[in-house]
C-alpha cells in the first residue's frame, strides 16, 4: 500500500467514525438535513484535499460541481424564462383556452434563439449569424452611448474638480486623482519618446500603476481568505459544532 | 539558504490553515472600523421612511457566498427593522436559491409577509435588457414573481412602476454587474445606488464612489463585517475577521521572508 492510499485510507475511517458518532449521539440528525451537512463536509474536504496533490477524490468532486451547477442553470432557466416567457404566452394558448390570445410577437425571439443552437449543424450553422447579427447590432446600440456617457464623461467629472475643496485633505485627494489621470495616461502615450518631463512624469504613472496592481492584489488575498474562513467557519461550526 | 527557497508550499498551506482555525477557536475581538463607504450605504437605509421601498439585486452565486452572503443577510436585518418594503430579484441564476432563502428567512424572523412587505422576482436573463426593461416598467421585465404570482397584484409593489420609483437600490455582485447597473440602470434612470461586491472586485470600483455614481460600496467580507457592527448584529462577517487579520500578517510575513531570502541567496534576476 503506497502513501497516498494510506493517508487516504485514515482519513476516510477517521471521516466515517466521526460522523457515526455524530449520528448516534444526535448532533447530527438522521434524515436529509444530516445527510445534506455530511455530503457538504465530505465535499468540501474533497475539495481541498487537491492542495496535497492532485487526486480522484478532487477530480470527482470537480466534475460533480459542473454537472450539478449545469443541471441548476437548466431548471432555473426552465421555471424562469422559457415557462413564464415562452411556453405560457406562446404555446399553451395555441391548444388550451386559456382566456388569453397567444403573444405571436414571441415567436421572433424564440427562432432567434433556436437558429443559435444551430452552430452545432454544419448544414444550417449559417443561420446562426443573422441571431449574432441581432445580438451585436442591438448590444452596440444599446451598449455604445450609455458606456460613454457612464465610464468616460462621468469619470472624467472627479478630473475637472476644482484642486481646492475647501478643506486640505480634500484637496490633497483631487490632486492625486488630476496626478493619477495625467501621469498614468502619459505612461501609455507611445508617440513620444518617454525622457525629460515626460518620462519623469511616466515614471510617476508607473508609481501609480504599482500601486493600484498592489492594492489589487491585496484584496484578492482578502477575496481568497474569505472563502477559506467561510469553509472553516462552516466545518467547525456546522459540523464538528465547537465553535458558535 | 538554498532549501528553505525552495520550501514545499504545503508547509504555507499548513500556516494558513492554523492562521485561519486558531483565531476562531480562541475567540479574541479586533476592532473593525467603519469606513466612510459602508457608512454611505447605512446612512441611506437608515433615512428611509417606513414603507420606502428597496430592491437588491442578489447578483452573485453560491462561489462567492461567504463574502456576499453576509452583506446581503445584514441589509436584509436593517431594511425589515426598518419596515422598509424590500424587492429581491437576480441576473444569476446560480443564486436564485440562495437568494430565496435568504429574503424569506429574514423576512420570517421579523414576521414580515410575503407579497406584503417582500417579494423575491427571481431570475431573469438579459442584464443590461432587463435592467432597460425595469427602467420602462417593472410588471413588463418580471410578470410574475419566483413564486408565480402575477407581481401586478402584489401589494409591497404598490407605488412602483419602474426603477425611478425605488428609493434606494443595491446591487451585491461577484462579477460586472455593478457596471451595468451604472450604466443602464442609475445613468439612465436617475435612481440611488448602493453597491456591494466580493473583494477581488473592490478596487476596481472606487472610481465609481468617487464620481458618486454609487452612494456606498461594501467590499468582501470586511464590508460585511463594518455593516454587522454598524446594525449592532455580530455575525459570520465579523467572526471571520479575528482570522483574516491573523492571515493577512502570515502573507505579509510570508512575502517580507521570501523577499529577504530571495535577496540573501545572491540569485541576480
Amino acid at each position: 500500500m503506497n502513501r497516498d492510499v494510506s493517508i487516504t485510507t485514515w482519513i476516510l475511517i477517521a471521516f466515517g467514525i466521526v460522523n457515526i458518532y455524530f449520528l448516534t449521539t444526535g448532533k447530527l440528525s438522521f434524515g436529509l438535513e444530516g445527510l445534506g451537512l455530511i455530503t457538504a463536509v465530505a465535499l468540501t474536504l474533497a475539495i481541498y484535499s487537491f492542495l496535497y496533490k492532485d487526486n480522484p477524490a478532487f477530480k470527482i468532486v470537480e466534475n460533480l460541481f459542473v454537472g450539478v451547477a449545469m443541471g441548476y442553470w437548466i431548471i432555473i432557466t426552465w421555471f424562469n424564462i422559457l415557462k413564464p416567457d415562452v411556453l405560457e404566452p406562446l404555446i399553451v394558448p395555441l391548444f388550451k383556452d386559456t382566456g388569453k390570445s397567444p403573444q405571436y410577437i414571441v415567436i421572433i425571439p424564440t427562432i432567434l434563439g433556436i437558429f443559435m443552437l444551430l452552430r452545432f449543424s454544419t448544414k444550417l450553422s449559417w443561420l446562426s449569424r443573422w441571431s449574432f447579427a441581432f445580438v451585436v447590432g442591438l448590444g452596440s446600440g444599446i451598449t455604445i452611448p450609455n458606456f460613454v456617457h457612464a465610464f468616460i464623461l462621468k469619470q472624467m467629472e472627479p478630473t475637472f474638480a476644482p484642486l481646492y475643496t475647501g478643506d486640505i485633505l480634500g484637496s490633497i485627494n483631487t490632486f492625486l486623482i488630476l496626478l493619477g489621470v495625467v501621469s498614468v495616461l502619459i505612461y501609455f502615450f507611445f508617440s513620444v519618446e518617454h525622457k525629460g518631463v515626460v518620462g519623469g512624469v511616466s515614471v510617476i504613472g508607473v508609481w501609480f500603476l504599482m500601486v493600484a496592481f498592489g492594492a489589487s492584489f491585496g484584496f484578492t488575498v482578502m477575496a481568497r481568505m474569505s472563502l477559506l474562513i467561510g469553509r472553516v467557519q462552516f466545518l467547525l461550526r456546522d459540523w464538528l459544532g465547537i465553535i458558535q | 539558504m538554498e532549501r528553505l527557497l525552495s520550501i514545499d508550499r504545503r508547509y504555507i498551506f499548513v500556516f494558513v490553515a492554523l492562521a485561519v482555525t486558531i483565531p476562531l477557536l480562541i475567540k479574541f475581538d479586533l476592532p473593525v472600523p467603519v469606513t466612510k463607504e459602508v457608512k454611505g450605504i447605512y446612512n441611506k437605509i437608515d433615512s428611509l421612511p417606513e414603507g420606502a421601498h428597496v430592491l437588491i439585486a442578489f447578483d452573485f452565486d453560491p462561489a462567492s457566498k461567504e463574502e456576499l452572503l453576509p452583506m446581503a443577510l445584514a441589509l436584509l436585518h436593517h431594511c425589515f427593522r426598518k419596515n422598509v418594503k424590500v424587492v429581491g430579484m437576480t441576473l444569476n441564476p446560480g443564486g436564485t436559491g440562495l437568494a430565496n432563502s435568504a429574503i424569506t428567512d429574514t423576512g420570517k424572523q421579523y414576521e414580515k409577509i410575503q407579497g406584503e412587505d417582500y417579494v423575491f422576482l427571481g431570475y431573469k436573463t438579459g442584464v443590461e435588457l432587463v435592467m432597460i426593461n425595469m427602467g420602462e416598467n417593472i410588471y413588463s421585465a418580471f410578470p410574475k414573481d419566483f413564486y408565480g404570482n402575477a407581481t401586478v397584484d402584489l401589494p409591497v409593489l404598490k407605488g412602483v412602476q419602474s426603477l425611478t420609483d425605488f428609493d434606494y437600490v443595491i446591487d451585491l455582485a461577484s462579477g460586472s454587474s455593478i457596471e451595468a447597473w451604472i450604466a443602464f440602470g442609475k445613468e439612465k434612470y436617475d435612481f440611488d445606488l448602493g453597491a456591494g461586491c466580493t473583494a477581488v472586485i473592490g478596487p476596481d470600483m472606487y472610481p465609481f464612489l468617487q464620481a458618486k455614481q454609487i452612494n456606498g460600496l461594501m467590499s468582501g467580507l470586511k464590508g460585511a463585517a463594518e455593516y454587522e457592527i454598524l446594525i449592532n448584529r455580530k455575525s459570520t462577517a465579523v467572526a471571520g475577521m479575528s482570522p483574516q487579520s491573523v492571515v493577512h500578517v502570515i502573507v505579509v510575513l510570508f512575502v517580507i521572508f521570501g523577499n529577504f531570502l530571495y535577496f540573501m541567496s545572491g540569485r541576480k534576476r
